[in-house]
């Protein structure tokens, strides 16, 4: 007959199942359907056999699936080892072996690979959810751990005494996250792990910002020793775009090479960033940087032109330290080539804007007038920031300033290096972010794609490249409180404008902030951010064999203090009030040389006593009387209340052979 | 139990102890169990797998997990610290017999115990809890083939709860011990007749000779022909049992010298079927064996000493 409870043959399964399912479910997701549809399928037939008590498949059978399986997962995957295949493969094998888990020893091995495909998962992605459902899951895991001990436990008390096991071990666990040594770099090879997300690269055409502007993905996130800069000096370089043919612009390939011929001016402000992994070479840069800091695995250099590189694509989360000068003076002497390839432009197109430049030209005092001529214009004309702008002909330039006259920042920036160059001045396009949100909880800017921009740089005699903003001419708002303040109403990306809400804003900001210390605390603790923090504690602990020591020293520490409130209590002495004043009693007797024997009862130890200091008979005899009330007899406060009382007047003198004799 | 090897420590071979034993943390041992040493490679796996992709939380999980085994070695060990061990009788039995040695598990601690279980080097015990401040017996059961006092010599307590990573242990050897019957004969023959070099007394055989007694409630193990069923019918259904008892010199003696077989326990194996017979029969009988003969009696109490007798014969 069915019952409702569970049969007890089936719980030692149930106790692995469970465990086993929360860990590869979020595996499941991305692997072939078959893997997951085998692995029900073993799970529904052990279940099976666990109610019949027979082996539903046999030991032929058995390899022949576990071959069957390996095949498959090399035809998917083209291999069984590394993250994707050998998990692929693992999840097949543990369902397969749930067929032939009989004892309690095979069922803590699957638990155990179930611990390592819960691991696998970090491969994956590292946030904070992840993280949670992992620890849950972990807890599942440890439950059916205890429960192949003993099966026959409630659940209840099993996970408690799962979860008690693992907060136990988290301070063990992050003493020795913080102390493990770091080491360098990958043992073998690493999978290519990111594909070339969205961002900006070495090209921009019409629209490419324009879909970065709608990403709300996070790009990086800053931290700023002192105040950070005010908005309109947040200028996050880039790559730096001299070639325009036309319709789009190009980076300089190769970038220029050489030292940088800048000199910083005033204060420099030092900070560090976490860049997000997006599967291209450059790093993003606010000023001239003092000095560069090393990149372990990926070294980085600097252009000529302050475009800061790597040689691999940065594929992973990025952490860096630096310092620099956001205000500083570049090339005041710039060599000929890259000036004549800073003036060059198309032979043809465009009549009307370089007409016009010429323009300004012949009527200049000098170079600043025409950068002024030029920012006058996009002030003075009808132009609009927008991110809809209406299509451009194949002039895309003369369309814009003399038709459309609606555009955002690549259309300003590109339009005002074509009218710089038409006019003789060196001129070239900075692509990259400018803003970021300063979280009021963090004190750092987030920086996410709706932050990407395109400016200008113009190269004047005496003052070298300087920074010229066009958007800020046509939407000074979009450099003072970013993108989505400077944009009409109504024109608001649904991505963007939603987050705007008024009551969302601080939970945005504090789930950010999180995001934040956890990318910069858990995720990006690598062996530089471990050093600095524990040079920061210690300088001596700066090296890995100090390290070694510190943890081992931490460890034995924290383990002895564990053990020491592990300890099994005595469970009545400290308990039982009566007890406690009864043992007062004792060894106010022991003390003057009346020690209770070891197996000796109240009465018999009261009856020794009072023989041997008569004087004290009565009142030995009472507070024994009392003690057996109180632990024996029902409960009664008052006796309680009196034992207390007598025994806190019972100060027996020390017995010598005078007193001990009645006067 | 598919291996009770005993564990290989202690090295030196631990005293015999009489009294309550406290488990206090010195004479308790803790080692990995296979299961353990797999997670542990398990563990540098990941280790090896969090250096070569240089991902944080495959670093933080996998010293969670080392933290976990700490933690679970430390309770592994206090789930034994500090049990009091004191024996308690053991049933005796027939050699051939499985003979059950109990330890009665005291646990004077808030901590409630589980999973505990006693371990020899022939066979081990089904695991035990001990509730706080409770107590529990663990048995030890193990096949008797040898009759007498017997010793089970050294045994271990161990555990292995909460995560089976650790096994926590205690070798002991304590002063108890199982009286283990002689095996009794498997040939039923008859009860011996009368002693010849004794030829006052004349054993009655099935009762005949004796004095009826009297009538009394049937008790289990009443032999069927000392139903009195006339009598039972009558009565309404409730089974009597006739009652006899044996005039002066017609006591059936069990004698070392009347057995057919000639060695030691084949004798006693003999003597012990007969007894045990005898008792069956309700018969008064006697035993008279070299150097200690047991007066005629009847009841539970003579067979014990009786087969007590023929346990420790030859013994100190």
């Amino acid at each position: 007959m069915t019952q409702l409870s569970v049969p007890p043959a089936l719980l030692p399964l149930l106790w692995l199942l469970i465990p086993l399912l929360l860990v590869l479910v979020p595996h499941a997701t991305h692997q072939p359907l078959w893997i997951s549809l085998s692995w029900l399928l073993f799970a529904l037939l052990s279940v099976q056999a666990a109610r019949t008590g027979r082996q539903v498949v046999g030991r032929v059978l058995k390899m022949l699936l576990a071959l069957a399986g390996a095949a498959g997962v090399l035809f998917h995957y083209g291999t069984v080892v590394g993250p994707a295949g050998g998990v692929a493969l693992l999840t097949f094998l543990t369902g397969a072996k749930l067929l032939e888990t009989n004892t309690p020893r095979d069922r803590l091995g699957l638990l155990f690979v179930g611990c390592f495909l819960l691991v696998a998962h970090f491969l994956d992605g590292q946030s904070p959810a992840t993280a949670g459902y992992m620890a849950f899951a972990a807890l599942a895991l440890v439950a059916g751990m205890i429960a192949t001990q003993r099966p026959d436990a409630a659940w209840r008390p099993t996970f408690a005494l799962a979860a008690r096991l693992l907060a136990q071990a988290l301070p063990l666990a992050l003493l020795i996250f913080l102390l493990f040594p770091r080491p360098q770099g990958p043992l073998w090879g690493l999978p290519q792990q990111v594909a070339a997300r969205s961002g900006l690269s070495d090209r921009m055409s019409p629209g490419d910002i324009s879909q970065l502007i709608l990403s709300d993905e996070l790009a990086f996130r800053a931290e700023f020793t002192g105040a950070p800069p005010p908005p309109r000096q947040r200028y996050w370089r880039g790559p730096v775009l001299w070639d325009f043919d036309g319709r789009a612009w190009h980076a300089a390939t190769p970038p220029r090479g050489g030292p940088v011929a800048a000199v910083g001016i005033g204060q420099a402000l030092r900070y560090s960033l976490i860049l997000e992994a997006h599967g291209l070479h450059w790093l993003p840069l606010l000023g001239l940087p003092a000095r560069l800091p090393e990149l372990p695995g990926n070294p980085g250099r600097l252009g000529a032109d302050l475009q800061w590189q790597t040689r691999e694509p940065i594929n992973q989360r990025l952490h860096y330290e630096v310092e620099t000068y956001p205000e500083y003076q570049m090339e005041p002497e710039l060599p000929p080539a890259w000036r004549a390839r800073a003036l060059t432009l198309p032979a043809e197109g465009n009549p009307r804007a370089r007409e016009l430049a010429l323009g300004w030209l012949a009527g200049a005092a000098n170079d600043e007038a025409i950068v002024n001529q030029a920012l006058a214009l996009f002030r003075a004309q009808a132009f609009f920031y927008t991110l809809n702008p209406p299509r451009l002909g194949a002039s895309s330039v003369d369309d814009f300033l003399f038709r459309s006259r609606r555009g955002f920042c690549e259309h300003y920036a590109s339009s005002f290096v074509f009218l710089m160059r038409a006019a003789g001045l060196p001129a070239r396009v900075v692509t990259g972010y400018q803003g970021g949100e300063q979280n009021p909880l963090g004190n750092h800017l987030s920086v996410r794609g709706r932050d990407a921009h395109a400016w200008a740089e113009v190269w004047l005699a005496g003052r070298g490249w300087t920074r010229v903003d066009p958007t800020a001419a046509v939407a000074p708002a979009r450099v003072e409180r970013g993108v989505v303040a400077a944009l009409p109403a109504g024109e608001h990306p649904s991505g963007l404008a939603s987050l705007e809400g008024a009551w969302l804003r601080p939970l945005r900001l504090g789930l950010d902030l999180l995001n934040n210390r956890w990318n910069q605390w858990v995720l990006g603790y690598d062996q530089e951010r471990q050093r600095q923090f524990l040079a920061s504690l210690n300088p001596l602990l700066a090296h890995w064999q100090s390290m070694i020591w510190a943890l081992a020293m931490g460890a034995a520490l924290l383990v002895l203090a564990l053990a020491a409130s592990l300890w099994p209590r005595h469970a009545n002495a400290h308990r039982d009030p009566a007890s406690r004043e009864y043992r007062r009693f004792r060894q106010a007797l022991a003390r003057r040389g009346i020690p209770p024997g070891p197996a000796e009862a109240p009465e018999d130890y009261a009856r020794r006593a009072s023989g041997l200091r008569p004087e004290l008979g009565n009142e030995i005899k009472r507070i024994t009387r009392l003690y057996l009330e109180c632990r024996y007899g029902p409960a009664a406060p008052a006796s309680l209340r009196e034992l207390r009382a007598a025994v806190a007047a019972f100060r027996p003198r020390a017995a010598t052979l005078k007193t001990a004799q009645p006067t | 139990m598919p291996s009770a090897a005993l564990p290989y420590l202690p090295w030196h071979k631990p005293a015999l102890e009489s009294g309550p034993v406290r488990l206090s943390s010195r004479r308790l041992y803790i080692l990995p169990t296979r299961s353990g040493l797999v997670f542990a490679l398990l563990l540098l796996g990941l280790l090896l797998g969090a250096i070569n992709y240089g991902v944080s939380l495959v670093y933080l999980f996998t010293f969670w997990f080392v933290g976990l085994a700490v933690v679970a070695m430390l309770h592994t060990q206090r789930n034994l610290a500090g049990l009091v061990l004191r024996v308690a009788t053991s049933a005796p039995v027939f050699a051939g017999e499985t003979a059950c040695f109990r330890l009665r598990v005291e646990n004077p601690s808030r901590l409630p115990r589980q999973h505990i279980a006693l371990r020899h080097a022939l066979g081990g015990g089904a695991a035990g809890d001990i509730p706080a401040a409770g107590e529990t017996l663990l048995e030890l059961p193990l096949t008797q083939t040898e009759r007498g006092w017997q010793r089970p010599g050294l045994f271990a307590i161990h555990g292995e709860f909460p995560l089976g990573l650790f096994r926590c242990w205690s070798v002991l050897e304590l002063d108890w011990g199982v009286l283990v019957y002689p095996r009794p004969a498997a040939d039923a023959l008859p009860l011996p007749a009368a002693d010849d070099d004794d030829s006052v007394e004349r054993a009655p055989s099935r009762g005949e000779g004796m004095e009826f007694a009297g009538l009394r409630g049937y008790q289990p193990g009443d032999a069927p022909r000392r139903i009195a069923w006339k009598a039972s019918a009558r009565g309404g259904g409730k089974l009597l049992t006739k009652q006899f008892t044996s005039s002066a010199g017609q006591h059936l003696w069990l004698s070392w010298w009347q057995t057919p077989e000639r060695d030691v326990e084949g004798r006693l194996s003999r003597l012990t079927r007969w007894v045990l017979d005898a008792h069956a029969a309700a018969l008064v009988y006697g035993l008279k064996l070299p150097g200690r003969t047991l007066p005629p009696q009847t009841g539970e109490a003579h067979l014990r000493q009786c087969l007590e007798a023929l346990a420790r014969h030859g013994q100190a």
